[in-house]
């Protein structure tokens, strides 16, 4: 019997990326230089952007994808994958970060929407894309689009983690809570959430997301990243809680080994020692309700 | 991890997670699973696994390393990051990402005469290649271009796909064959 042919960008391909990238630590840089210090300090992969979420917030206009140079740079420099952001809806962007050969596209509220209405069909793309998430039904709407991975959002920017901590819970507990469901309850549910029964079916059956689910937004310290390790992350995105603190390479490296070790107390207290100072945050609660990131996302 | 050890669990075996020395100390064989091998490195080393692992895997313990494991188990890299270094054991070279980026990464069926007659299922994500086996290391799997994909040398086997990621349990059945053999025979 000969062998098959081979298959690009199917479901195990893309959601498989993903799973090879349990336990570790995604980083936003936005520069090649970044991205060497990231990938030098153990992140599993690198996020490019034109701007960390901290600066967005605070110079504010709209916030699109990075030059394709800069990308290319990055791309070049380091041999982990190579994530970057397109505006949700903007599916062009996506074409122009396919063409460049990202390793994964972040259909991101943290850029500007493009369109309030609808996101990228993902399933058109060989690329995998990971998308945000503040509760079940939304990851379980951006998976049905084609997503092979899920972040819950936190909210990007702050330095403050309460907004992560609540999506990761509620997510989860969400998920718990339809494993308990009788079979015709599981209709409802679907309801309720806005998502599609066959994935409510599933999740109900599995006690997990299809596809893995890591956690974003606010992450600033390695307790803040063991933190969410152990409420149930499959992995930590941190963004402008690396390079806009006092010392990016130490406390790059100190939420590597904090989440490595998540369960491990003297772990994560030797990780948090003399790290300089940790990037100045923003309450969630002190934020205007436009400036809320997380908000975004249909 | 997750997939090897539901594949585990499908052929009777329950593995635990190597996560510490005491955690190693207590296991026959190891299975070095997907990931990157940048970061495996650091964080072996980091934690002080990288010397006791060599060290284990030199006084024939049985091993079974897939995609990035393949990358810590070949004995030399040819396109390795500047202070990349691996546990080694398996005389092969070994070049990293070799098909290029996420969107070349495929599924495929492939010819593994040692395992199965029929061919197995290979899933290959951002996969390494085996450029060159050295006199110790036997071929056993080969894409249909001839470009080398698995090796094995007495009883540390190093593939470049993700047979876990395809429900594929048959590679697994017979890494578990070389734990049975080489258990029996450290018994004698």
């Amino acid at each position: 019997m000969a062998a098959q042919q081979s298959e690009f960008g199917g479901d195990r391909v893309k959601r498989g990326l993903a799973e090879m990238l349990k336990g570790g630590v995604i980083m936003d840089v936005v520069t090649a230089e970044q991205a060497k210090i990231a990938e030098d300090s153990g992140a599993v992969a690198v996020m490019a952007l034109e701007r960390v979420p901290a600066d967005i917030r605070a110079q504010g206009g709209v916030a699109r994808m990075s030059d394709p140079d800069l990308i290319q740079q990055i791309i070049d420099t380091v041999s982990i994958p190579v994530m970057a952001k397109a505006r949700i809806g903007h599916f062009v962007e996506a074409q122009v970060l396919e063409y460049l050969k990202v390793d994964y596209i972040d259909e991101s509220e943290v850029l500007s929407p493009a369109d309030y209405v609808n996101h990228i069909d993902k399933w058109k793309f060989t690329v995998p894309f990971v998308c945000g998430a503040t509760n079940l039904g939304e990851a379980l709407r951006r998976i049905n689009e084609g997503a092979a991975m899920i972040r819950s959002k936190g909210e990007a920017g702050t330095g403050d983690v309460s907004e992560a901590t609540k999506h990761i819970r509620k997510i989860n507990s969400e998920i718990r809570a339809l494993s308990s469901m009788s079979e015709d309850e599981l209709y409802v549910a679907a309801k309720e959430h806005q998502a599609p029964f066959a994935l409510i079916k599933e999740v109900a059956a599995t006690g997990k997301l299809p596809v893995v689910l890591f956690t974003a937004g606010g992450v600033a310290t390695p307790a803040d990243a063991a933190m969410m390790m152990q409420l149930g992350a499959d992995g930590v995105f941190v963004g402008s809680g690396i390079f806009k603190s006092g010392n990016p390479e130490a406390r790059a490296k100190a939420i590597v080994k904090a989440v490595a070790q998540f369960t491990d107390a003297s772990v994560i207290t030797e990780a948090s020692r003399g790290l300089g100072e940790a990037m100045v945050g923003i309450n969630v609660s002190d934020l205007p309700a436009p400036h809320r990131l997380a908000e975004r996302g249909w | 991890m997750r997939e090897h050890v539901e594949t585990l669990n499908s052929l009777g075996v329950n593995p635990v997670e190597v996560r510490t020395l005491e955690q190693l100390a207590h296991v026959d064989a190891l299975v070095i699973p997907g990931g990157e091998s940048t970061v495996i490195d650091k964080l072996t080393r980091l934690f002080d696994l990288a010397d006791p692992i060599k060290k284990r895997i030199a006084e024939g313990m049985p091993v079974l390393g897939t995609c990035a494991g393949l990358i810590m188990l070949a004995d030399s890299l040819s396109d390795g990051t500047s202070d990349q270094q691996t546990f080694g054991g398996l005389d092969v070279t070994v070049r990293r990402n070799a098909f290029g980026a996420q969107v070349d990464s495929f599924e495929t069926s492939i010819e593994m005469p040692v395992v199965s007659s029929t061919p197995v299922a290979a899933t290959f994500i951002r996969a390494p290649i085996i450029e060159h086996v050295g006199p110790r290391a036997t071929v056993i799997a080969q894409l249909a271009d001839g470009t080398v994909v698995g090796a094995q040398q007495d009883n540390i086997i190093g593939i470049s796909f993700h047979p876990e990621v395809s429900g594929e349990s048959r590679i697994h059945k017979y890494f578990l064959n070389v734990v049975a053999d080489a258990l029996g025979s450290s018994e004698r």
